[in-house]
């Protein structure tokens, strides 16, 4: 199913535009509805943004596509996600196995009390894999990934709770990418950070998605523009608008968009 | 007051909550006190037991009672305490003596005396001075005795008297080698014998049928007769030679030195000497086994049996309490039932020891026992062997009664384990269980020492249930020793706080015992102290090594 996609902001590549698929989603915690018919298409190893006011469902939505949200009790879903034409939800798909393919790294970075080597192989641990020299070779290129490998190459086996606020995140990073999943779904990864290692987790971005597909929750507008594609505007578990960064900042569509980028609400 | 003049900085009355900060502060001195005073209490009283205090002569006015008999005016002890009389004595006008206190002393030498102990009201005493040659024998009967040395009778048939230069040396060499000769006969009556006895019982058990005796018994009676011989031949040896003394009353004695544990001259060794005979004395405390009724010699066997138990429980604990707690907090529905389930244990940890022990008793002894018995030691039957109390069923019992500490601090902990860990742990396609293991349980192992801590501190203190399943006043031989299978968890075991309840309350002279009390009571207080340090030091290695920083 390979084609031009209407929506690239490079046409004429093979890069499916509709490598995650949302349809007419909705979920509701308890009886509190957070999400409201979403529907949209995610590019493949493009970084789309999921911008809105706090509240507004993006991170719900992100922690869907891995099925975090299944931890919660009382949780519901109506419509589906597709990721490379298979739904998510199919009852032959372990979630284990989803959350193989599809990496996470989260608000608050949370490296394990291990060493950092453990921390970034944990994944193929986990998998099974104990053959050094594959674990060897991972942790290399994991931290050269994540622009650690050259801040942690001689400590690899200290503890990971040694390491700076920006450098735990850009380990959780690497820790993200050691099993080499095909989506990234970033949650806010540099809300914690300090300006200096929020560039560097944005550089990294930019590098990482000539690898992966990358979702990145925000809150920071600039953030947005400097590095997503693509960026979706939610308010109160609604999509609001979903365009290419670039006309959503410059032209938006509706008002409402135009509003919150200029700061009016939210 | 005007609206622009700024809120003065200085304190004019207290801050709003002030006293309560003080109040509870004292309500923290008062515990702390309380828990100091009664540690004071226990050390004043526990220590003096093991310091070798001066023998003092108590010369009595005339016309006062000597209460050791036939000891004229003069009576020798050893100063125990003062305190005022509980009825006040009154002189010759009937109005009460200035002097009320009385003083105690312990005035050994049993076996010529009849009791241990005497009062004395300060007032009749004359004078009192320390006597420099007299001796303290420590002895295997009667306590210690008190007494002038007169002369040595060998084996040999030759006397050496005590004012003879050769005599301190003589002693002590006919001392050492009846101790020796104790440590054999122990060896052989213990251990060779009874090994002996064990073999004969399983070969009467495996041959009940037939009434011959085999060749085999024949044997090992034959074996039994040299090592019976061997020992009579030792104890012998130990009645052969003799010490005569003299009582400070005049009486004379004479005591075989295979009976002589040790002896001093309290008035005469210096501060040094004295020094090691206490750490001398606290060792053989800590070291031997308890004679006469317990109330002389040492308490191995408890600390002992103490130790085995606590570990012993803490093994059977921590698995059931920890995987009971994966349980209810990673995969269990949260909901009405496991509500229910809570609080069942935190009530669990509130019901009496002693139904746990009478649970114990049922359920471990008499079904769980009694069945072990009929399945696999037939043979035995009717004499039980899992099917009494035995260590086994006594750290059980407590584990049972300590389990829910576990569970309840294992539960905190793994609560405590921040859920971006977790979450972090499943995002890299770990399964629930592999987060458990790898994430969730090191990071909870101090919490979980935590609660062994606790569970250790309530189990080795605990005593009411034990009686029930397994502690004994003595036992026998330990619950591991040398013999194969090594752990005997059917053995009976005698235990440090059981044995503070028999000293102080079961034996013969609770006068006597009192000190032993106390001594023992700090030795149960510092062995749980141990324990809990060694898993407290653990904990803290643990904290370091899973330390959260990041949360």
């Amino acid at each position: 199913m390979t084609h031009a996609t209407e929506n690239s902001s490079r046409p004429g590549d093979d890069r499916r535009a509709d490598y995650i698929r949302i349809q007419d989603f909705s979920f509701y915690y308890g009886s509190k509805q957070a999400l409201f018919d979403v529907t949209m298409d995610i590019p493949e190893r493009q970084v789309t943004a999921f911008i809105g006011p706090s509240g507004c469902g993006k991170s719900t939505l992100l922690r869907n596509l891995n099925r975090m949200n299944d931890l919660i009790d009382g949780v519901r879903h109506e419509g589906d996600v597709l990721v490379n034409g298979e739904s998510i939800y199919d009852p032959h798909i372990e979630v284990i196995s989803l959350r193989k393919r599809i990496g996470m790294v989260f608000q608050k970075s949370n490296p394990f009390p291990k060493s950092i080597y453990e921390n970034v192989v944990y994944p193929l641990r986990v998998a099974g894999q104990n053959t050094r020299s594959v674990l060897d070779e991972t942790v290399e290129r994991s931290l050269r990934g994540a622009a650690l490998w050259d801040e942690a190459k001689d400590r690899l086996h200290e503890s990971a709770l040694s390491l700076s606020g920006g450098q735990m995140q850009r380990l959780c990073i690497a820790r993200a990418i050691a099993n080499r999943p095909e989506i990234l779904l970033m949650d806010e990864p540099c809300s914690a950070l300090d300006p200096i290692a929020t560039v560097k987790v944005e550089e990294l971005i930019h590098d990482l998605k000539r690898e992966f597909t990358i979702v990145i929750v925000t809150h920071n507008m600039q953030q947005a523009t400097r590095c997503s594609d693509r960026t979706a505007l939610f308010y109160l578990g609604k999509l609001i608008e979903y365009a290419d960064t670039q006309k959503i900042f410059s032209n938006p569509a509706q008002k409402q968009t135009e509003d919150y980028i200029t700061g009016r609400f939210g | 007051m005007s609206a622009a003049k700024a809120p003065s900085l200085t304190k004019t009355h207290a801050a709003p909550g002030e006293p309560l900060v003080w109040l509870t502060a004292m309500g923290l001195a008062l515990g702390l006190l309380m828990v100091a005073g009664l540690l004071g209490v226990i050390v004043a009283n526990g220590v003096p037991v093991f310091w070798p205090a001066p023998l003092v002569e108590v010369t009595l006015k005339p016309g006062v009672q000597n209460p050791v008999p036939g000891g004229g005016e003069t009576f020798v002890g050893r100063l125990v305490q003062q305190r005022v009389k509980r009825t006040p004595v009154l002189d010759a006008a009937g109005r009460p003596q200035a002097d009320q206190s009385e003083l105690q002393y312990f005035i050994g030498n049993k076996d010529g005396y009849g009791s241990n102990f005497v009062f004395i009201n300060r007032a009749d005493i004359a004078k009192t001075r320390t006597p420099k040659d007299i001796l303290v024998i420590e002895r295997m009967e009667y306590g210690p005795a008190f007494g002038f040395p007169q002369r040595l009778a060998t084996s040999d048939g030759k006397t050496l008297s005590a004012s003879d230069p050769a005599f301190p040396g003589a002693l002590r060499a006919l001392v050492a080698e009846g101790n020796a000769r104790r440590r054999a006969l122990e060896t052989i009556e213990k251990r060779d014998i009874g090994r002996i006895n064990a073999e004969m019982n399983e070969l009467k058990i495996r041959g009940r049928d037939s009434s011959a005796p085999t060749k085999a018994m024949t044997a090992l009676e034959a074996r039994y007769e040299t090592l019976a011989s061997e020992a009579r031949a030792l104890r012998l040896l130990q009645t052969a030679a003799t010490l005569t003394y003299q009582l400070p009353n005049g009486a004379v004695k004479e005591l075989p030195i295979g009976n002589i544990l040790g002896y001093y001259q309290p008035n005469q060794i210096g501060i040094f000497r004295k020094l090691g005979l206490f750490l001398h004395n606290i060792w053989n405390f800590l070291s031997q086994d308890p004679r006469e009724a317990n109330t002389e010699g040492g308490v191995f066997p408890a600390i002992f049996g103490t130790f085995v138990m606590t570990m012993l429980m803490s093994l059977a604990v921590v698995p059931f309490g920890v995987i009971a707690a994966i349980y209810l907090r990673e995969y269990a529905r949260q909901g009405f039932f496991v509500r229910a389930v809570r609080i069942a244990i935190n009530n669990l940890a509130g019901v009496p020891s002693i139904v746990f022990g009478v649970f114990g008793l049922g359920f471990f002894v008499y079904f769980l026992g009694g069945s072990i018995d009929k399945t696999f030691f037939g043979d035995y039957l009717p004499t039980p062997t899992f099917g009494t109390g035995g260590i086994l069923w006594a750290a059980l019992t407590l584990a049972l009664m300590t389990v829910p500490v576990v569970i309840v601090a294992t539960e905190e902990a793994i609560a405590a384990v921040p859920r971006g860990m977790k979450e972090g742990s499943l995002a890299c396609g770990a399964s629930k269980w592999q987060t458990i293991q790898r994430i969730i349980l090191p990071a909870s192992l101090p919490g979980i020492l935590t609660g062994l801590v606790l569970a250790m501190a309530r189990g080795a203190g605990e005593v009411a249930p034990l009686m029930l399943v397994g502690v004994v006043k003595l036992a026998p031989s330990l619950p591991i020793d040398g013999e194969f299978p090594f752990l005997h968890p059917e053995r009976k075991f005698m235990h440090l706080g059981f044995h503070i309840y028999d000293l102080g309350f079961q034996s013969p002279d609770s006068e006597a015992a009192k000190p032993m009390v106390f001594a023992t009571t700090l030795l149960l207080i510092l062995l749980v102290v141990a324990l809990n340090l060694f898993a407290i030091v653990i904990r803290e290695r643990l904290r370091k090594k899973y330390a959260t920083g990041a949360f």
